[in-house]
């Protein structure tokens, strides 16, 4: 898979995560994922079309995105409800925005689905081409996160 | 700034219409009202009296841009002022919200101060 196509994603993250939530966010290695199970509880899954098709999937645990939405509601989330699946289609829309137009300063433009949410303990991350899957764990102190990275090969 | 208008908050995602009337809140606007889609907006402008719109690009039904083009051409509305706060920020989707006539441009992820900055021009 072509790296350059993955950077935008990771930095897109960080910054819609520090800027909305005020979170302060580590990467870890990425690496490569082999099964279908989601590491989160809740994911925001994107489809991309343009020089390459792909997904891009942002999965969190409980505790973290519990953290985020709270941090932007100026609230405290205490459970899994309507509205944190709604806040994770809207980040997943935000990280889609934000990389796309990382990606169109290099010459590479995409266009966007209406993100989707899955959510439930290890549920599955369908991706939309048979690519390899890229994986990169985020941490946070409050619980992780991880972004899944698949474009056809 | 005068907080005391009539502001219509618009956005596929229930998310972003709860911070930005949050932020609306915190600025001091207290009349706010909400749609979900810009079919939904259209009705409301077309109902009451608004003052200020702040709308999403991509919604169901009718997007920001379509709704955007519906309100220049309106007579009551032609210059209403409009903030499109969108993650659509490329080139080409800001000169097309340029042409038909958007008053601002806010760029998803942003700060409670971006927005204050982008109305404080706009209400000049």
């Amino acid at each position: 898979m072509d790296v350059t196509l993955v950077n935008p994603f990771i930095n897109a993250t960080i910054n819609v995560l520090e800027t909305m939530a005020f979170i302060e966010v580590t990467a870890g290695k990425p690496y490569l994922k082999t099964d279908l199970v989601a590491i989160g509880d809740i994911t925001g899954l994107m489809g991309l079309t343009g020089v390459a098709n792909g997904t891009v999937a942002v999965t969190f645990q409980s505790e973290c995105i519990l953290a985020v939405v709270s941090n932007m509601f100026g609230e405290k989330m205490d459970e899994i409800n309507s509205e944190i699946i709604d806040a994770v289609g809207e980040l997943t829309n935000m990280i889609s925005g934000q990389a796309r137009r990382e990606l169109e300063e290099i010459g590479r433009s995409f266009k966007a689905a209406i993100p989707s949410v899955v959510s439930g303990p290890k549920h599955s991350i369908t991706h939309y081409t048979d690519g390899p899957r890229i994986a990169i764990p985020f941490y946070t102190s409050s619980g992780d996160f991880t972004i899944e990275v698949c474009f056809e090969k | 700034m005068d907080t005391s208008i009539k502001v219509l908050v618009v956005d596929d995602f229930a998310t972003m219409r709860r911070i930005l009337k949050n932020i609306l809140k915190q600025l001091g606007f207290k009349n706010l009202v909400e749609a979900d889609d810009g079919t939904t907006a259209w009705d409301i402008l077309e109902d009451q009296d608004i003052d200020l719109v702040l709308a999403d690009w991509n919604m169901p039904k009718m997007t920001g841009l379509e709704l955007l083009k519906k309100v220049r051409a309106s007579e009551k509305y032609a210059k209403v002022p409009f903030l499109m706060v969108t993650a659509e920020a490329q080139k080409q989707n800001v000169i097309e919200a340029v042409q038909a006539g958007v008053s601002n441009y806010v760029v998803k992820p942003f700060t409670a101060e971006a927005i204050s900055e982008k109305l404080e021009k706009i209400l000049k």
